[in-house]
């Protein structure tokens, strides 16, 4: 077998994979995959996440059009919310029909 | 009709042969592929080409009367007892020839297996409907690297080119009908190959001519695939896939 120099790999972008396991339920997100193309992404994502049919819908993302919150920024971005309990909805009893919450 | 139950599981060993030639050829990928995800991709493809033959072998097992296993007919036969189309065997060379084969072999199979699930054995039309949906997927994979190759630098247009000049002598053994298969065909068990050629050439040309490429009209076709006469390729193939059933006889895992 002759032996091929690898494709050039400067070309690829990350992408997230997200997937919904079922209908009625949100994407979630399952990891990240190489690819040239957001076409080839989703057929990726298919291969790799998606072969012992884990989800019924996927997402693919460039890892690029993420905007993300920054890890030095949580004093002031995080923290306030610490504190501030009448927020929570934990005095809410669901009813026994709702699932998936 | 013993005739033509013969000829049946002779069809379906051929098919099942095809099948199984490619997988191997395509799972000589795995570990070797551009990048992870391409790898793990043609691999998948690998397997659901071993999916399809397992499915015609084991059809043709029963209808031989349970002589001889999946197994046996995959692992145990030499090369000239296998009846595999040559262009399955063609070895996988460098990436653009590997998808150049498997663009042209996923317009084969969307177009025979569509027609193959209208045949009038059950069990057959069964195996296509299967066998079309993951073609289609196949097809869809492979367009787009065809165009991205044809339309990237000069070095992956010239592999490109040089595959299509590589494969112009083996596309037309995929439109040859032998006999007894012609005969199974008027039966309405199988599809007369021969009537895809046109609108196999229509669609592989008005998408290559997209990239400004020509797939080369050749005079010369070789075949012999369906007889069991094949390119020097396929005895260095079945040697290293059959290695291990041959030196451990009755292996299972």
């Amino acid at each position: 077998m002759k032996k091929e120099k690898s494709i050039n790999q400067e070309h690829l972008s990350v992408y997230e994979v997200f997937i919904r396991s079922n209908r009625g339920l949100d994407h979630k997100h399952v990891g990240s995959l190489h690819a040239e193309s957001p076409e080839h992404a989703l057929m990726y994502a298919r291969d790799c996440y998606l072969r012992r049919s884990e989800g019924v819908s996927v997402w693919v993302v460039n890892a690029k059009d993420i905007t993300a919150s920054q890890e030095e920024d949580i004093a002031n971005f995080i923290d306030p919310m610490d504190d501030k309990p009448y927020r929570h909805a934990t005095h809410y009893v669901l009813p026994d029909n709702v699932t998936n919450m | 009709m013993k005739d033509n139950q013969q000829n049946l599981i002779r069809f379906l060993i051929g098919l099942g042969d095809d099948s199984v030639v490619l997988s191997h050829r395509l799972s000589e990928w795995c570990s070797n592929g551009p990048y992870l995800e391409e790898d793990i991709a043609l691999s998948n493809i690998a397997l659901d080409y071993i999916g399809r033959a397992r499915m015609f072998y084991q059809y043709a097992a029963e209808l031989e009367g349970d002589k001889r296993t999946e197994d046996d007919i995959a692992f145990l036969r030499n090369e000239r007892e296998y009846t595999n189309l040559l262009i399955h065997e063609l070895p996988i060379n460098d990436f653009a020839f590997t998808m150049v084969r498997q663009y042209f072999l996923d317009v084969y199979y969307c177009q025979y297996l569509l027609q193959l699930c209208e045949s009038t054995d059950e069990r057959i039309a069964a195996i296509a409907a299967k066998a079309v949906k993951e073609s289609r997927y196949h097809l869809k994979r492979s367009k787009p690297w065809i165009k991205q190759l044809a339309e990237g630098t000069d070095e992956s247009r010239e592999r490109v080119q040089l595959a299509l000049d590589e494969l112009e002598n083996f596309v037309g053994e995929l439109f040859l009908m032998e006999e007894w298969e012609t005969q199974l065909a008027n039966d309405k068990l199988v599809v007369d190959r021969k009537t895809l050629e046109a609108n196999w050439n229509s669609e592989v040309q008005s998408f290559l001519a997209e990239s400004d490429m020509k797939f080369p009209d050749s005079k010369i076709q070789i075949r012999g695939g369906r007889n069991g006469i094949h390119t020097e390729h396929l005895g260095h193939m079945l040697s290293e896939m059959q290695y291990l059933q041959r030196s451990m006889p009755g292996l299972e895992w």
